[in-house]
């Protein structure tokens, strides 16, 4: 059965061949990846890809690598490990010839292997393949590959692969030059493609609207076409907006939820909050290494083991600042301010020197990489993932505030400071674990900043005015509030930048922001209470 | 006279012996230091104006460095007229205002000969008039927007017409993918904006039409996306092959590759090409989602010269690190370094006026195979590489202008400056002069 599968594969990609390549006549399609040049190596790769040989397949993926060289003479080599292979025969070769030069590789040499992999996986056994490659073809339409489509199609038995197989051939069609006699099947095609929207079926129609030589009719039902996916983009478009404006809401979340301790419960002017969302960030790409190192199996997960230890480091670094710094400077918020300002640059400059001032790079795992479409959004993993990190961490951080003793402690000594110390509170105790449980925090954010950020020295700049501005907005001394102005800033940002661009945007949220403290001095969410005014 | 030597114990011996077949040794490992005199006298003093801490410190670091290390060289091989280099380094701190002030100190307090530095337009902006005033001599070693030609700045990196202008060329060229709809994507500052105005008059004059090309500008270290990736996934769909040029700065590109790789743009669908992304940039990057995403710059690390590999291996040497990059604006100072060493070897004397005239017409080898030239308008002749990203962080050429590329200091797509060249040779000695009405409008820059 499967030699059989082969052969027509074989014929089809023949087939297929000869209508996209009157130059197949080429004896040898390996000369052409010895040539050097990229035009005459992607022409090779199909003609290598449709010649049926055996080393096809090996020869490619050695390409792919860039495992694949050639000889001045012309010879074809692949690399494995440290040995080398003639690509041609692929016998092992004693002695490789002096004078190898990778195969190089640019985007139309890239963009015929993926065709080329497509072509050959259609009919491979193992079903993900054959469900690639039938959307690598349908992203791709081109016209070389229909006699393959339709050969798939009529082989293919899963319905979920003949559906975007079918998909394929309607855009395949579509992509052709036009033929007079197929108006009925493009007029199908534009119908297909209309079904399915999304950003690839309304390119291939927008330029099936513009092109002259089209038939009138056939231009016609593509404009509308167009303008039927365009209406429900749109639509989709404000689910999408709403997503990116909770991601980027959970984000300022995450970066200020630590100050909102600090800053908001016991009231310290703490400059140095950023350098301490750094500090997380480092400590991540520190744990990353580690991991490498000590136990590469658990690489995916390092970034799970990075928060626990991210927390602590921040945290422990937090006591320390409050010890030896902050305690001496309460009740002097001008004092406080300057003295964890020179701080953060003290930290900055600190980074710099043990890592360089040059970006680090923390590698995202494969599970958080891309994007799945939801509808006609698009949700990316990352950001999908910060969003639920943010709420658990402040679920997490209200239930310390209210169900421990240290959060019971925590609310008396800033109600009232001599009460609780008279009730037998240990004050200093509590300020330093509350301080060190709010560097803890930024430690977290810097954990999830590292996965969407650049890590940096500078990192913590970024952060820090948007984090005080969230808090000031949402109201000092409130977690709700905090969420909310996380959220309202995120949701305003992303609404507005569609509008008016990047820039105004920002402009324009700041000076809305400035604005509504002017008639709201305590933020949207204000304590009330007997213990405000003190 | 006979001075009656002590005899030698056996212990002092092997201590002599041990100390002689070390210096020989050591002559036979550095030559350079046998050969050459040691320089001596008073030492010619090289200001250093580079950010060291804030913000821009990421990329201007590596330049320090590099300058330390061409004047360390130059020292072994004898100094320059016989006397050693003295390294002035000074930190501006990513400060404007500050860099007026410390290029101000080193001319007038620590009279150096000539001052290599800045990175970003708005520092060579707060200097220019500071060596103006006080006739200096600045290297600035960065690709830039032009629209500039002073007499005491000479432009060490690539001018538009040598990065911007044929990077688009390839993305129009067949070769590139025949591009025929263009994002503009940049961070709002003049570098971009004048960047981004002198390419949409070409592209127009090229035959794109106004509705295919899109110019989007974001904040300084922008670090959401999302929205923006979306919008240039949206613009790419029109049926026609689109590209994106990007013009964004220093940090936020991390982010906005990091977007693209998410939300599944790669290079093959729609290809991003970068102005400000070199080695340095990608070296903080998994570059795997990356593939083939371009850059345009005139050096490129893995360029496979003698010089380069030379040059590389000093720079690891020098660093200690054999992982450091090497990238274009390292080249740029490089190249201008020798330069100023050459003309100052030729007038005998470390004199501005005698130099700056002196550097006119000097040619340096550069490090990809080419040779520099120093034009009338203090820019170069450079080659522009257009290189593809690779998985393991370097690029790969993919393309190369057939010959040097003339630095342009005005550009013919800027509709006020098109008439307008820079000269400062003899008869003309201007920085902006009209050829059409043939006056110079100002001795100063413009």
């Amino acid at each position: 059965m499967r030699s059989l599968l082969r052969l027509c594969f074989v014929a089809a990609l023949c087939v297929g061949a000869a209508f996209a390549t009157p130059r197949l006549a080429r004896a040898d399609a390996f000369a052409g990846l010895a040539s050097g040049q990229f035009d005459t190596v992607a022409q090779a790769v199909t003609d290598l890809a449709v010649s049926g040989s055996t080393q096809a397949d090996t020869v490619l993926r050695a390409l792919e690598h860039r495992q694949l060289f050639f000889a001045p003479d012309g010879g074809l080599f692949m690399r494995e490990n440290t040995a080398y292979v003639d690509a041609r025969t692929g016998q092992p070769v004693a002695a490789p010839p002096e004078g190898l030069t990778p195969v190089r590789l640019n985007n139309r040499v890239r963009k015929a292997l993926a065709g080329a992999r497509a072509g050959m996986d259609l009919f491979s056994t193992d079903r993900a393949a054959r469900l690639g490659a039938a959307t690598t073809l349908y992203e791709r339409h081109d016209p070389a590959a229909l006699p393959l489509l339709e050969h798939a199609l009529s082989a293919e038995k899963d319905t979920a692969i003949r559906k975007e197989l079918a998909l394929a051939h309607a855009a395949t069609i579509l992509a052709q030059p036009p033929v007079a006699d197929q108006l009925a099947a493009r007029m199908q095609a534009v119908a297909a493609l209309r079904a399915t929207g999304g950003l690839e079926a309304r390119g291939l129609l927008a330029s099936v609207g513009a092109a002259e030589a089209e038939d009138p009719q056939l231009r016609k039902a593509a404009q509308e076409a167009v303008s039927s996916i365009d209406w429900r983009l749109r639509a989709w478009s404000i689910g999408q907006n709403a997503f990116y404006g909770l991601s980027f809401g959970s984000v300022l979340l995450l970066a200020a939820t630590g100050l909102a301790i600090t800053f908001g419960v016991m009231g310290v002017i703490n400059m140095a909050h950023g350098e301490l969302v750094m500090i997380g960030a480092y400590v991540t790409w520190l744990v990353q290494q580690g991991v490498r190192a000590v136990a590469p199996s658990l690489e995916p997960v390092a970034l799970l083991l990075a928060i626990p230890v991210a927390f602590c480091v921040c945290g422990g670094l937090g006591v320390l600042i409050e010890r030896g710094l902050i305690r001496f400077l309460y009740g002097r918020p001008l004092e406080t301010l300057l003295a964890t300002w020179g701080l953060s640059l003290i930290m900055q400059q600190a980074v710099r020197s043990v890592f360089g001032p040059t970006n680090i790079a923390v590698t995202t795992p494969g599970w958080l990489t891309g994007s799945f479409a939801l509808g006609g959004m698009e949700i990316t993993l990352n950001r999908l993932a910060i969003l639920i990190f943010a709420f658990l961490v402040l679920g997490a951080l209200m239930c310390v505030l209210r169900r421990t003793p240290l959060g019971l402690q925590m609310r008396a000594v800033t109600q009232n400071r001599r009460m609780a110390a008279l009730m037998g509170i240990r004050t200093p105790r509590v300020d330093a674990l509350a301080f060190g449980l709010g560097a803890g925090l930024a430690g977290l954010a810097g954990v999830a900043v590292s996965q969407i950020d650049n890590v940096s020295p500078n990192l913590g700049q970024t952060y820090i005015i948007d984090s005080f501005m969230v808090v000031v907005f949402g109201g000092v001394g409130n977690l709700w509030g905090t969420l909310a102005a996380a959220m309202t800033l995120g949701m305003g940002g992303k609404v507005l930048e569609p509008v008016i661009g990047a820039v105004s945007a920002k402009i324009a949220i700041l000076v809305l922001v400035i604005l509504y403290i002017q008639r709201n001095p305590r933020g949207m969410f204000p304590v009330r209470g007997r213990g405000v005014e003190s | 006279m006979s001075a009656k030597l002590p005899p030698l114990s056996r212990r002092a011996f092997g201590r002599l012996a041990l100390a002689s077949s070390a210096a020989a040794l050591g002559a036979v490992w550095k030559p350079g230091d046998a050969l050459a005199a040691t320089p001596k006298g008073e030492p010619i003093k090289v200001g250093i104006l580079h950010s060291l801490s804030g913000t821009m410190a990421i990329s201007e670091t590596t330049l320090k460095d590099v300058m330390l290390m061409l004047i360390a060289e130059q020292n072994r091989k004898g100094g320059l007229l016989g006397r050693p280099l003295e390294a002035v380094v000074v930190d501006p701190a990513s400060n404007w205002p500050l860099f007026a002030e410390k290029a101000r100190q080193l001319l007038s307090v620590d009279k150096v000969a000539a001052v290599f530095g800045c990175w970003t337009s708005v520092s060579r902006k707060s200097v220019l008039p500071v060596f103006e005033e006080l006739d200096g001599i600045l290297f600035y070693p960065v690709q830039y927007e032009g629209q500039e030609c002073s007499r005491n700045i000479f432009y060490t990196g690539a001018a538009p017409n040598q990065q911007a202008i044929p990077a688009v060329d390839y993305l129009l060229s067949e070769e590139g993918g025949g591009a025929k709809r263009f994002a503009l994507v940049g961070t709002d500052y003049v570098y971009p904006r004048t960047t981004n105005q002198i390419l949409v008059n070409y592209l127009k004059a090229k035959g794109i039409k106004e509705e295919d090309i899109m110019v989007n500008y974001t904040p300084f270290g922008q670090s959401d996306w999302q929205t923006i990736v979306s919008q240039i996934k949206a613009f790419g769909s029109a049926g026609k092959k689109t590209a994106v040029v990007s013009t964004i700065n220093g940090d936020a590109n991390v982010p906005f590759y990091k977007e693209l790789g998410n939300q599944g743009i790669s290079a093959t669908d729609i290809p991003v090409m970068a102005f400000s992304v070199g080695e340095e940039e990608l070296a903080g990057m998994d570059t795997k989602p990356l593939v083939g995403q371009l850059a345009a710059w005139n050096y490129f690390e893995s360029i496979d010269t003698p010089a380069n590999e030379a040059f590389i291996k000093d720079w690891h040497a020098f660093t200690k690190n054999p992982k450091r990059t090497t990238n274009d604006p390292m080249e740029a100072h490089y190249i201008g370094f020798n330069m100023w060493v050459q003309a100052v070897t030729k007038v005998g004397s470390t004199d501005h006026d005698k130099v700056i005239d002196a550097m006119i017409g000097i040619r340096q080898p550069n490090l990809t195979g080419g040779v520099a030239e120093m034009l009338p308008d203090h820019h170069l002749t450079k080659p522009v590489y257009i290189g593809e990203i690779q998985d393991d962080g370097q690029f790969s050429v993919v393309w190369k202008t057939p010959a040097l590329v003339p630095g342009q200091a005005w550009s013919p797509w800027v509709p006020e400056t098109k008439d307008l060249i820079g000269d400062w040779s003899k008869p003309i000695v201007c920085g902006n002069y009209n050829t059409v009405t043939k006056t110079c409008l100002s001795k100063k820059h413009a």
